[in-house]
């Protein structure tokens, strides 16, 4: 499936922040439905055939040239791959 | 609580009916317990509120419908549930709730020059009219599948709307929302703003060859048919932009490169010019976690002040020779820096991760004189007309907070579900609002 293992999968509290954290942060730019913005869409459909790994680096390391900037500060590899994989699956509300 | 709902029903009981009940049921569960909550505020405060317990009285003493003037009138968007809440900035009080809206997240909104209707653009493309004096929709378009604000014309009589999918500018006639003309784009639009003589402004942020643009459409001969001049080539990813407060000077913030790019509105033949030469992102290592907002850039005697792009700083420049002159330290990036309407103090308020900070600037001095921390996610900052008080909607919190900008104090706070854009009736007779 592409989905990479993860090493250790945030714990439901910290899964109600980052549901938090992808609706309202990343929604400024890629939209509070994530259906995008000035940033891509995030739906399950814009991103099911994009590789898992490019996509969690983006999410920490941010894309040069683009507006995108990495969330490493805020984010650690499980928190960026929980987030991807679940954005592929479509995000919860 | 219970009286505070009903007083809130008698109260807007006289008004015109509405296609939709503006205060349903779930309305009136939702925000009573705010309701009360905001009395007692209000109370504990010695705030001489608006009476949410005086006005049923008046309205159940008179059978006459109540007039309702609209120029301390103003809506906050509720991001999340597709809502507005109608205020008034006199008394300090929620007048209603608006439903019904679609995707609301990055809503804006223009009122017409009488200030009884307003032009709300969502996210989801729709463009919905309200009527401030009732509360209804009058009238709801979805235009585009993916917006990002809007304008209103000079004459009042023209509405546009920027879309990012598909790309381009649409105008549509104020009072039917009627399509009028449409100016597709090979981009994402950004930057929308009225200028005058019945003109638009808008920015590219990156066409098929990667370049930004910008682009003028002149209605004033004919709506339907506007006449277009095209800048191309203005710099890299222009990514918001200000109409200066008499509607001469346009600019565009760039994203990828250093500089804005200016267009004089009376001039333009003379195309557009770069100017601010350092000002930008600098540093790669200095991520934008949100973009800076442009459009209220503050401006007092021949300064504007501007946000700085990844840095934490508000930029001085001196308009009158396009240099920048200084820099003020703050808390974070700051996403708007907006001038009280004397121009005596900058509020500033700032991105991810510091957005739970408000700081004020003492503009003489040049020096922060009050750090506030209202909670997180401060989204939004407006002042009413003459800006004896400043609104400021925090998100995470669920309510607006209402400070003295004299004291720099809070007054009182309001119920909001996750409360993002507020704007306030005289908005209508501004450029660029």
């Amino acid at each position: 499936m592409g989905t990479p293992a993860l090493a250790a999968a945030p714990g439901p509290d910290r899964v109600k922040e980052l549901t938090h954290f992808v609706r309202q942060e990343c929604g400024f730019c890629h939209g509070l439905q994530l259906t995008g913005g000035l940033g891509s869409s995030l739906t399950s459909a814009a991103l099911r055939d994009k590789p898992s790994e490019a996509l969690i680096a983006a999410t920490l390391y941010g894309l040069p040239g683009t507006a995108m900037p990495g969330w490493a500060p805020f984010l650690s590899v499980d928190d960026a791959t929980w987030i991807v994989n679940t954005l592929k699956k479509g995000f919860p509300q | 609580m219970s009286t505070s709902a009903k007083g809130l029903a008698a109260y807007h009981g006289p008004t015109p009916p509405c296609k939709r009940p503006a205060l349903g049921a779930s309305f009136l569960d939702k925000t009573a317990k705010g309701l009360a909550t905001g009395t007692l505020t209000a109370i504990k405060h010695g705030v001489a509120m608006l009476c949410l317990c005086a006005v049923p009285a008046l309205a159940a003493a008179s059978s006459v419908p109540a007039i309702m003037p609209t120029g301390d009138l103003g809506l906050v968007v509720e991001r999340a549930s597709g809502s507005l809440l109608q205020v008034n900035t006199s008394r300090h009080a929620i007048l209603r709730r608006i439903e019904g809206l679609g995707d609301l997240s990055h809503a804006s909104l223009v009122f017409s020059r009488d200030e009884r209707y307003a032009f709300v653009f969502g996210r989801d493309g729709g463009l919905t009219k309200i009527d401030m004096l009732s509360g209804a929709i009058v009238k709801r378009v979805i235009q585009s599948g993916n917006s990002i604000g809007g304008a209103i014309s000079q004459d009042g009589r023209i509405v546009a709307a920027a879309n990012y999918t598909p790309g381009g500018v649409k105008f549509f006639d104020a009072d039917s929302l009627e399509l009028l003309a449409e100016v597709p784009t090979d981009s994402k639009v950004v930057g929308l703003e009225d200028s005058t003589d019945n003109r638009f402004a808008f920015s590219l942020w990156e066409n098929a060859r990667g370049e930004g643009e910008i682009w003028v459409a002149d209605l004033s001969e004919n709506p339907r048919a506007p006449r277009i001049s095209k800048f191309p080539n203005i710099g890299k990813q222009p990514y918001d932009a200000l109409i200066s407060p008499d509607g001469r000077w346009y600019v565009a913030g760039l994203f990828g490169e250093k500089g804005v790019a200016v267009l004089d509105m009376w001039h333009l033949e003379r195309g557009v010019k770069r100017a601010l030469p350092d000002y930008g992102k600098t540093d790669p290592k200095l991520p934008v976690y949100k973009m800076p907002h442009l459009e209220t850039w503050a401006m007092v005697g021949n300064l504007a002040f501007i946000p700085g792009v990844g840095r934490h700083e508000v930029v001085i420049v001196d308009v009158s020779t396009w240099q920048q002159v200084g820099a003020i330290p703050v808390a974070g990036q700051p996403v708007f820096v907006i001038a009280r309407p004397d121009g005596r103090h900058l509020w500033v308020n700032f991105a991810f991760p510091h957005y739970d900070t408000v700081q004020v600037i003492d503009v003489e001095a040049r020096q922060i004189v009050k750090t506030l921390q209202p909670g997180k996610a401060v989204l939004h900052m407006e002042f009413t007309p003459r800006g004896e008080a400043v609104w400021l909607s925090v998100r995470d919190a669920n309510r607006v907070e209402i400070y003295d900008t004299r004291t720099q104090s809070k007054r009182t706070e309001l119920p909001a579900q996750a409360p993002s854009g507020i704007f306030f009736t005289p908005r209508a007779h501004r450029f660029g609002l």
